[in-house]
């Protein structure tokens, strides 16, 4: 399950539709510390400035992979939209995927009124769909023993 | 001739789990050639045919070598080769 803070749905959403109808991109990073929350939104350039394919412009991803690092960070989440098309994982999708603790969450904006969100796991070629649950913040989330407030909308 | 290289969680089941490893050489090749002789299988998930996977990025001190001669880069000695799947798919 992916347990997901609405700030950061929201921001995933609007980048989507700003770059509808070429497909958007990009991470949501959290602590590397097991507690599977992402925290921090990353929106990444499509280098590939497509409707139908995105890859991430390898510079800025090196950039945002040392930033990561140093910060005890990883990609809790790596999103990117589908403009036209189901947010189901496609072929190329699958066979692509190389983050295996990674969620991959699909947006779909081909109704341009009511936005669609879904959350995959994508390990040597398996995909697993999985529940989202939006939450105002982590405080009441069953994410783990933390019971300190998050900065929500930090 | 020694370079750092970062080595991405998806292939860190070839070097026992850790983030960064020691190779040597001086072009890129050559420390993949060292890599794979302690970390074997890890050259498969880099390279076909004699080129570097058009998913994987490959930086020898933050320049990626797509730019800079491909396997062929030079890897200065203390030089950091840093490896990162690409993250790309699409709806097709």
């Amino acid at each position: 399950m992916l347990v997901i803070r609405a700030d950061l749905v929201e921001q995933m959403v609007a980048h989507a539709r700003r770059d509808h109808p070429d497909e958007a991109c990009g991470i949501l990073a959290g602590p590397d510390d097991g507690s599977d929350r992402p925290e921090r939104f990353v929106p990444m350039e499509n280098a590939e400035r497509s409707p139908t394919f995105y890859r991430f412009d390898s510079m800025e991803q090196l950039k945002v992979y040392k930033e990561m690092d140093t910060n005890d960070e990883i990609p809790v989440v790596v999103y990117h939209s589908h403009t036209a098309t189901e947010p189901y994982p496609s072929r190329t999708d699958i066979s692509l995927a190389q983050e295996p603790f990674a969620h991959y969450v699909l947006v779909g904006t081909r109704d341009p009124e009511q936005h669609e969100l879904r959350s995959y796991r994508i390990v040597d070629g398996e995909v697993t769909e999985e529940e989202v649950q939006v939450v105002e913040n982590y405080m009441f989330a069953h994410t783990g023993t933390d019971d300190v407030p998050d900065h929500a909308g930090s | 001739m020694s370079a750092t290289v970062s080595i991405p969680t998806i292939l860190r089941t070839h070097t026992g789990g850790e983030k960064q490893v020691k190779a040597e050489g001086s072009t890129l090749q050559d420390v993949i050639t060292d890599l794979e002789a302690n970390h074997p299988g890890i050259k498969d998930r880099l390279v076909t045919d004699g080129a570097l996977h058009r998913f994987v990025n490959v930086y020898v001190n933050d320049e990626d070598v797509r730019f800079s001669g491909g396997l062929d880069a030079q890897v200065p000695d203390g030089g950091t080769v840093t490896i990162l799947p690409a993250v790309a798919g699409g709806a097709r």
